[in-house]
């Protein structure tokens, strides 16, 4: 059997273009495939960085109403809250609209305590606390702007109108691979504090409560009591896992994730079409080869070998190039993005998954030539030109 | 028939005259679509251990049908068919496989050499169906080789060897397993005069002092020449009074 599988190498290197191209549009195939479910990953990255003892409450009816900083002092009454704090979605725009990250006004103090995956230094924090006009920064977006602790940040306010300016008094980062070093935080009560002036009836208002509870076994107890609490009051809350929440976001898009993934299978299906073109024709040009084996003697598992073997060989060895091809892509692309993405990491899973599909292109593209070659009579196959 | 190979006989040990293929009433057709293409017509044929028998006729009078039959490759539609005393036709697949391997060697027009395959390489393939160790292998290999007088190109692939070098390769796989009946199609049909005679010489050798039974097609009367007997098909029937080889 050895011997069969040095064979099967041997017939691969027989048509060097083919082999090469057929190899080509295999790496080709699993760098797009893992790219792409990267995007797809990416995308529920917000959601796998969150923590099951943190639920976010908002307003029921949508995120895009706020809730009365009043209910605060309310939620905090609840027993097994051990934290709350809360922030507002800020949507500002740093010079340009292209210059996309998320922003956020927070209550500081509290909000560091309930979030202790983003690390910053004490002198850091502390600074950061003490100044009202302060700001801290993701690791990754201050690189990206090339910020530095000192450095003024000035913001043009959407949802918020008017020319905003922050200093920025910290640069934190990730406890975790998965921890989002994209966000930009500045103090709600520098946010509150305009409002007041500019525009009163949108001050003293909340875009979401964070709270940190007890036990992540309470979170639906929890969700519920704090929802109560606010049954038939004019804002009415809706409060879940951070999970949850998050997947909330990605639920919008939904069909634009399901679209990825569909198109990450047909290209896999495709080059499994073009694989087994390869392999029918390899095997069809010998079949007075196949003819002879069977003559000397050697059954169909000999034959099976040969031709699995020579096809997995192609499929597998290409899709291990393919993986490997897809890091620096996947490096490339993450650089592209920026901050559009907090993590864009090819997983263990894509990998798992685009060696399962290299498997599976060489058993496909086996199966049907294999099949014929045994079943073909071997007078016949004697006859033919080859 | 020439005189030739019955005073070769005559003067030949005993145990050479047991049968060793035995057809009776043997006939062949094939399906073209639902119309039946008759190919073999009642085929009575005894050949006998040690005989070196050519099958001539004109093309598509079913030389080869005849010979893959014999050899096991194709099944007869009817009749008996009896080598080496088993009925073959009877044989389950795998098993005519397995016996195939044991007891044929083949020797094919175009050489059949796999071309990712040395020399040497080519000549092992029917030695790893068996239980040999690879040391075993090797002696049993540089044997034949030297039989057929290659043992300097034993790591040529057959692109780099002649038509006449390649088919001795051939010879020297089909000799390996040390089967009783070796079967030829045309195995001077792709070869020059020269090769060609060197080709039968080794063959004749194969016959006269290895006691291997031959059963040759040819359209060459020279290569005929060299066997015991000569029998012609036609149109699927055999034309020659029977008793002259038996
Ligand atoms: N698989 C098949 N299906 C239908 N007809 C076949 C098949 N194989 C052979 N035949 C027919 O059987 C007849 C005998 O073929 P065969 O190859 O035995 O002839 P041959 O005597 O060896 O000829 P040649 O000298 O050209 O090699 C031919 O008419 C051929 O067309
Ligand atoms: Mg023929």
């Amino acid at each position: 059997m050895l011997f069969f599988l040095r064979l099967a190498l041997r017939n691969l290197f027989r048509h060097k273009l083919r082999t090469s191209l057929t190899a080509l549009g295999i790496v080709i195939a699993i760098v797009a495939f893992a790219l792409l479910r990267t995007v797809v990953d990416a995308w529920y990255a917000g959601a796998e960085a969150t923590s099951a003892n943190r639920l976010i409450t908002r307003n029921a009816i949508s995120l895009i109403f706020p809730l009365p900083i009043s209910y605060a002092n309310r939620i905090r009454q609840i027993d097994g809250i051990t934290g709350l704090s809360y922030s507002n979605w800020f949507g500002g725009v740093y010079i340009d609209e292209r210059n996309f990250f998320p922003q956020f006004a927070i209550e500081p103090k509290s909000y560091l305590e309930l979030y202790p995956e983003f690390i910053l230094s004490e002198t850091e924090k502390t600074a950061f606390i003490k100044d009202r006009k302060g700001a801290i920064a993701g690791r990754k977006l201050a690189e990206e702007y090339g910020w530095k602790i000192g450095d003024v940040i000035p913001l043009r306010g959407t949802i918020y109108s008017g020319s905003w300016s922050f200093v920025l008094r910290g640069i934190y980062r990730g406890a975790e691979r998965k921890t989002d070093e994209t966000l930009f935080l500045f103090h709600w009560d520098n946010l509150n504090e305009t409002l007041k002036k500019t525009d009163p009836s949108r001050a003293e208002r909340v875009g979401v409560f964070v709270l940190r509870i007890d036990r992540g076994g309470r979170a639906a107890e929890l969700s519920d009591a704090v929802d109560r609490l606010f049954e038939n009051s004019l804002a009415e809350t809706l409060t879940e896992t951070e999970e949850a929440f998050q997947l909330g976001f990605v639920a919008m898009t939904e069909a634009i994730l399901v679209a990825i993934k569909i198109v990450s299978f047909v290209v896999i299906a495709i080059i499994m079409a073009v694989m087994a073109n390869t392999m029918a024709m390899s095997t069809r040009e010998r079949r007075r080869e196949y003819a002879t084996l069977k003559a000397v003697g050697f059954g169909s598992r000999y034959l099976l070998a040969l031709i699995l073997g020579e096809s997995l060989a192609l499929s597998i060895g290409s899709g291990i190039l393919g993986i490997l091809a897809a890091f620096p892509a996947a490096g490339i692309l993450a650089a592209k993005f920026g901050t559009l993405f907090p993590v864009f990491e090819i997983s263990s899973r894509t990998i798992q998954f685009g060696l399962f599909a290299s498997c599976l292109i060489g058993l496909t593209a086996a199966v049907f030539p294999a099949w014929r070659v045994i079943t073909f009579p071997v007078s016949e196959g004697l006859r033919s030109i080859g | 028939m020439s005189a030739k190979p019955k005073d070769l006989r005559a003067a030949g040990p005993v145990r050479y005259m047991n049968p060793i293929v035995e057809i009776e009433n043997l006939t062949k057709h094939y399906w073209k679509g639902d119309q039946i293409v008759p190919v073999l017509a009642d085929i009575n044929l005894v050949i006998r251990e040690g005989d070196f028998l050519a099958l001539m006729g004109p093309s598509g009078s079913g030389k080869s049908t005849l010979l893959n039959l014999i050899a096991g490759l194709d099944r007869p539609t009817g009749g008996v068919l009896r080598v080496g005393g088993i009925n073959i036709a009877e044989l389950p697949e795998s098993s005519l496989t397995d016996w195939r391997s044991e007891h044929v060697g083949f020797i094919f027009q175009f050489y059949n050499l796999m071309p990712v395959l040395t020399a040497f390489e080519n000549v092992e393939l029917p030695l790893l169906l068996t239980g040999l160790s690879k040391r075993e292998r090797r002696e049993h290999v540089e044997l034949v080789l030297e039989l057929v007088g290659l043992t300097d190109r034993m790591d040529h692939y057959p692109s780099q060897l002649s038509g006449g070098q390649q088919q001795r390769v051939a010879i020297a796989r089909a000799l390996v397993v040390d089967p009783a009946l070796i079967v030829a199609d045309e195995p001077t049909g792709d070869l020059d005069r020269v090769s060609a005679e060197e080709v039968l010489e080794l063959m004749e050798h194969l016959n006269l002092n290895l006691g291997k039974t031959i059963i040759m097609v040819t359209h060459d009367q020279r290569a005929a020449a060299k066997a015991h007997a000569i029998r012609h098909l036609d149109k699927g029937v055999l034309t020659d009074d029977p008793s002259g080889t038996d």
